[in-house]
């Protein structure tokens, strides 16, 4: 079998997976919603087929899973999108549609060689510093949950870091490919773009007091300039530089400050001041409110889960218990729904996803493809690490979307650009490999 | 950079790890601890949508239902009691909020369905996975409702409480605590309920007077100081006894004159222990209680149940121990003497002294007389029914043990069918009731105002119900002018006399 036509087998196996998948949503909702919403799935579907025949036109020789396993953790998201508010599954199709035109559009521009995107690195650096500083620009910034990090153009909200996120890697996938021997001797003057990009990390964070992506830009910087100099000392280093920067910042900025506070004691047992209330209350019904209403979701998941549809989410005022259900806090939902069993095994997919990426890294032949292919794949795994590690207390709570699953276009239209940089630099290395 | 590549993909898949581990964390260990959270939604909600069991009266009169509302695509059940204030201090309430109390909060795990038999938890296990509603388990309680709404009438809103018990099972009857409220306003006018008072000024309608409410057991603890005489052998009936209008303990004199409870001259003369009894003569029991001491009279009590909380279903929190009580700055608590030299034994004999009682525990004294001896064990609970109409348990009565020998009992039944022949309680019963009783007319150190106390059972010669009646501070108000005539509505009614 062809790796496309292995492609293609994969994915009519995600589009039963999701039909029974909203099958069963819709059987455990039928009192609150009509049958003609289950053409959502259909729809999905069609929607992954578009992106297959692109690949197959543009990328033939291309790992055969990727989309796949894109495609189940779109359905795994969609569904329970569905499941929380149908009318969310409509908005967040017309973005698989934008993401999937995104995706088209790249395989088909770098469909002969992506490696072009050297050249213009420092437009990629530019873009990326310009997309996660955009939020703070007047008018049109909006500050949500405490981090300015969102902007919007009339209705359309857009979280901009999502797609500085991509340009980042290429920038320094390309700067680290071409700066890697200099730095890996370690010279101290050769330290200065680590202490620009910290620097950056730390303004960030200072200004719009977004915690999450920080941490993800920070991140990457460090798995991939780890994978280009191989020094642990830089790993070490820059790794105590954010914590004694971070813990600089938060003594300035309440709200940072506030999210340590949250993860370390979320219960409290006096009450204490809550701000926007005009009496004191716990923790747990205040700041911590979201934190603890998560674990509570997880908790009552247990190992099997309430099943698709049975969860409780909504109280009898009708309005959602943990506000950011369906973006940031879709785990929560997923884990109890889907119990143990379900969560586990979609983290085995992320695993598994992960795993393909870093074996793409391997087979690339070249430093920037190498670099690239890791860069994206440790992104996929790091905010996937800071989302769900925040929801169930392993870091703080950050604000940021799980890849592929959350409800949020920003996020589709990266991760499919995520999906295509791999696909592109996969298709290289097999082509070399078979024409070798 | 393959080795690298390598390092971070391990790097990679190790944060992805912790999550499943920090996942298991909450889903299996901590989620015991996570449910039990009082600010967690998942399960307030939950409990909302569990069609909690019903709870009957003995005759199947519904004394708490749900109704249903739909709201957001949930079916809420909300308690309703269709009773209004029959019960409302046994049953207690359960909230949306999810505050109980009363047997709804004792039974709480039965009417939520989380504690039933094998075949009813399958059913309703199944339920749950089907997202169809859970449904608890329906409680038949002992209650009769038409003798509880006449022992309320019949209190009419002064302070106080009325315990009908069953002699031979043990099975409540009627349990009626006065001030009482409307249980379906607890959640809108709670802080109203709160703040009723009573006639007498300082009751709580909230508190269930017949379990909690510790009186001083006045003159009707002459029949735990007689059972002691008698049972122990240093007394007979007969005994005989001078009553000079008052008995000396400690040198000083303890005079008859303060008692309101007796009938007839101040001073008696010669008497037996019978008379002293009919009439209830403070002089006489002073001195029985000197001669036996006070530990004495007390180990008895503890036979009939003093000194341990009575076993009902109701949560332990909402009975109280009878016995000797001390006052400090703590407030009260529960005294256990060593020695006859601590005890005012005189004053203990006639049940002044610390000593204080429930309404319930009287009633048990009362029902032990009646039972040959026998404490019955008290329950509110006749059955438990599954949402399929499996009996989940029945309770088979039980006793508390043989307080008295049968024939100390026969001695005490004949002593007080005369009190209410030609005693104290005279005038009082239709002679076709064949009623035998106690009354008891306790000092409070209030001047002339009195708890007013009445303990019977009947029929006197093949007892079915024991009747334990106590009025607080009532002004001039004697245990048989006010509790006695209670006592009458409450056995005619029973015995259709």
């Amino acid at each position: 079998m062809t790796l496309r036509n292995r492609e293609l087998a994969a994915l009519l196996t995600v589009g039963a997976l999701t039909a029974i998948g909203f099958a069963t949503v819709y059987i455990a909702l039928k009192s609150q919603i009509s049958g003609g919403s289950l053409g959502y799935a259909v729809f999905f579907f069609g929607l992954y087929l578009v992106a297959h025949v692109v690949a197959r036109l543009t990328v033939p020789l291309a790992d055969p899973y990727l989309l796949p396993m894109a495609a189940l953790l779109t359905a795994i998201g969609v569904t329970e999108i569905y499941r929380l508010g149908p009318s969310n599954a409509f908005r967040q199709g017309l973005w698989v549609v934008i993401g999937v035109a995104v995706f088209g559009a790249t395989l088909f521009w770098l469909r002969h060689d992506y490696r072009v995107l050297e050249r213009y690195k420092y437009v990629f650096g530019v873009t990326a510093i310009f997309l996660l500083f955009l939020p703070l620009a007047p008018g049109i910034g909006e500050t949500i949950n405490g981090s300015r990090l969102w902007i919007h153009f009339g209705g359309l909200q857009f979280q901009p870091g999502e797609l500085g996120k991509i340009a980042l890697i290429v920038f320094l996938a390309a700067y680290l490919r071409e700066k890697r021997e200099v730095l890996a001797q370690g010279r101290l003057k050769d330290w200065g773009p680590l202490l620009v990009i910290w620097g950056g990390a730390m303004l960030v964070l200072f200004a719009t007091d977004d915690l999450g992506s920080a941490l993800l830009y920070y991140g990457i910087f460090v798995a991939m300039l780890y994978v280009a100099t191989a020094r642990i000392a830089f790993v070490a280093g820059a790794i105590g530089l954010f914590l004694v920067g971070a813990f600089a910042v938060s003594q300035g900025t309440p709200h940072v400050r506030e999210r340590v506070t949250n993860w370390l004691s979320p219960w409290s047992t006096h009450p204490i001041n809550c701000p926007g209330s005009p009496v004191k209350l716990l923790r747990q019904d205040c700041q911590s409110y979201q934190q603890v209403q998560g674990l509570y979701s997880i908790g009552h998941g247990g190992f099997g889960g309430t099943g698709l549809g049975h969860g409780i989410f909504t109280g009898t005022t009708g309005r959602q218990v943990i506000p950011d259900l369906n973006t940031d806090f879709i785990y929560a939902a997923l884990a109890q729904e889907l119990g143990l069993i379900g969560v586990a095994a979609l983290l085995l997919l992320y695993m598994a996803f992960v795993l393909r990426g870093f074996r793409i890294a391997l087979s690339a032949t070249d430093g920037f493809s190498k670099l690239l292919a890791a860069g994206l794949s440790f992104s996929f795994a790091f905010q996937t690490f800071v989302i769900v590690g925040g929801i169930t207390r392993v870091i703080p709570l950050t604000g940021i979307t799980l890849p592929f699953v959350s409800y949020g276009g920003s996020s589709v239209v990266a991760n499919f650009l995520l999906v295509a940089g791999l696909l592109l630099i996969s298709n290289r290395a097999n082509r070399e490999l078979s024409g070798a | 950079m393959n080795k690298q590549l390598r390092h971070i993909s391990v790097a990679a898949l190790v944060l992805l790890a912790v999550l499943i581990v920090s996942t298991t964390y909450w889903q299996t260990w901590a989620q015991a601890d996570l449910a039990d959270r009082k600010d967690n939604s998942v399960t307030n909600i939950l409990r909302l949508t569990i069609d909690r069991g019903k709870i009957l009266a003995a005759d199947g009169t519904v004394l708490a239902d749900n109704r249903k509302t739909h709201k957001h695509g949930l079916t809420i059940f909300t308690r309703h009691y269709p009773q209004n204030d029959l019960a409302s201090q046994v049953v207690g309430y359960a909230t949306n909020a999810g505050t109980t109390t009363g047997l709804e909060q004792s039974l709480d795990d039965y009417l939520t369905g989380a504690n039933t038999n094998l075949s009813n938890s399958i059913s309703q296990e199944l339920d749950r996975l089907g997202g169809q509603t859970v449904h608890g388990d329906d409680v038949y309680l002992t209650l009769r409702p038409a003798i509880q709404r006449l022992a309320l009438n019949e209190l009419g809103g002064r302070c106080g409480a009325v315990v009908v018990l069953d002699t031979h099972t043990g099975a409540v009857v009627a349990m009626a605590s006065s001030p009482t409220y409307n249980a379906n306003l607890i959640t809108h006018h709670y802080s109203q309920i709160a703040k009723i008072r009573g006639s007498c000024g300082d009751a709580s309608a909230l508190q269930n007077n017949a379990t909690v409410g510790l009186y001083p057991p006045g003159s009707t603890f002459k029949m735990v100081t007689a059972a002691a005489a008698l049972d122990s052998g240093a007394y007979t009936p007969s005994s005989p006894f001078n009553d000079p209008g008052y008995c000396v303990e400690y040198g000083k004199h303890v005079s008859n004159a303060g008692n309101p409870d007796q009938n007839g001259p101040e001073a008696f003369g010669n008497v037996s222990l019978e008379q002293g009894f009919e009439h209830s003569i403070n002089s006489v029991f002073c001195k029985v209680g000197m001669h036996i001491g006070g530990l004495k009279i007390l180990d008895y009590a503890k036979r009939f149940g003093f000194y341990s909380v009575p076993p009902l279903e109701t949560p332990p929190d909402e009975s109280a121990a009878s016995g000797l009580y001390k006052f400090d700055k703590h407030g009260r608590r529960l005294w256990t003497p060593t020695t006859n030299n601590e005890i005012d034994s005189g004053r203990l004999a006639f049940g002044q002294f610390n000593m204080l009682a429930t309404p319930l525990q009287m009633a048990l004294v009362g029902a032990a007389i009646a039972n040959k001896g026998v404490v019955p064990k008290p329950y509110l609970v006749q059955k438990i029914v599954g949402s399929n109409g499996t009996t989940v348990s029945k309770t088979t009565p039980q006793d508390l043990g043989q307080a008295i020998k049968p024939q100390t009992a026969a001695e005490l039944n004949q002593m007080m069918q005369l009190v209410v022949q030609g005693g104290t309680a005279a005038g009082i019963f239709p002679s076709s009731l064949r009623v035998a009783g106690k009354t008891g007319t306790a000092e409070l150190g209030l001047g002339t105002v009195y708890d007013a106390w009445f303990v019977c059972f009947a029929p006197a010669d093949n007892p079915r119900y024991a009747v334990a009646v106590v009025v607080e501070k009532q002004p001039n108000g004697f245990g048989a002018s006010i509790s006695a005539p209670i006592a009458k509505a409450i056995l005619e009614k029973l015995l259709g006399g």
